[in-house]
């Protein structure tokens, strides 16, 4: 898959993971990886992108005696999704543009 | 490999970016790790699990922005390495005395500068008992009819407490200069370090 779709598409997914309520990164990872593959490796620069931009924020707790980080979606995080679901449906009508007239294509 | 040595081997490999950036980057993994041994694998297991170091580094230094690593070396390049601590400890019995000799040498001057202030107040508190003791000497004087002694005595003690007010004003500018003197000296030995690690 291209890179730089592949990012966004982590972007998001990441940021959808922690929409409902804050998580970890054991548990994004969890959560993430039915979808899209991604690594331990892969995860941590792109936390580290989106709490650069203002997307998530990062808070410390204590879990079983040890510290854990929980990531926090922004407003502007939220927004992020949005502009990520609007830019899809573009994506969409263009793939059914480009897919037309294939066989098996419903 | 378990947790503490994959940690040193990536501690050891990022060293090069700012010293928060390699923290973070530990804490995450090391939480990562933390929570796959949570979750039932060994730490062998989580250690594995989380990936090879090369690709984490790879990951990593490809996120970073440059100008991050740059400025980091370029700091970098003031902290000391392995054979500069190793040359100071081996060098300790000929700088050290040198160190401790210097620093006795402001110490005491220092002391000196103190001991004058300390002195010159002791001159003053010991004209103004004259001056106490005159007057009242002289009183008792007077009262027992030697009365040419019991005035010079009074005479004396008025005189002591006219110097000790005047001694005291001066004395206090004086010392207040020494105080400064010693404050400048402070400052311009804190300079010579601060000017010195700036040419380095």
């Amino acid at each position: 898959m291209d890179i730089q779709l592949k990012r966004g598409l982590l972007d998001a997914c990441v940021l959808a993971a922690i929409k409902e309520e804050d998580s970890y990164g054991y548990q994004i990872i969890k959560d993430i990886k039915p979808y899209v593959e991604i690594s331990e490796s892969t995860l941590y620069p792109i936390l580290r992108r989106l709490e650069k931009t203002g997307l998530l924020t990062v808070r410390t707790a204590e879990h079983s005696g040890r510290l854990r980080k929980y990531y926090h979606i922004t407003p502007l995080g939220l927004r992020r999704i949005d502009a990520f679901k609007e830019e899809w449906n573009e994506i969409l009508s263009i793939y059914k543009f480009v897919t037309r007239g294939d066989a098996g294509n419903e | 490999m378990n947790k503490h040595e994959f940690l040193s081997i990536l501690r050891d490999r990022l060293s090069g970016l700012p010293k928060e950036d390699i923290e973070r980057s530990l804490d995450y993994y090391s939480e990562i790790i933390d929570d796959h041994i949570e979750d039932g694998l060994t730490e062998e297991e989580a250690v594995k699990k989380v990936g090879s170091i090369d690709e984490i580094i790879s990951q990593i230094f490809m996120e970073t922005p440059l100008t991050r690593i740059v400025n980091a070396k370029v700091k970098q390049k003031r902290s000391l390495r392995a054979w500069e601590i190793i040359l100071l400890i081996l060098g300790s019995p000929v700088w050290l005395p040198l160190v401790i000799s210097a620093a006795v040498i402001v110490l005491s001057i220092y002391i000196v500068l103190w001991s004058i202030i300390v002195s010159l107040y002791g001159v003053v508190i010991s004209i103004a008992a004259t001056a106490v003791s005159g007057i009242f000497g002289g009183f008792a004087l007077l009262i027992a009819g030697n009365s040419a002694s019991g005035a010079l005595l009074m005479g004396i003690g008025l005189i002591c407490v006219g110097a000790a007010i005047l001694l005291l004003l001066g004395f206090n500018r004086i010392a207040k200069g020494i105080f400064l003197l010693g404050k400048k000296l402070l400052f311009g030995i804190k300079n010579c370090f601060v000017r010195k690690g700036r040419v380095k």
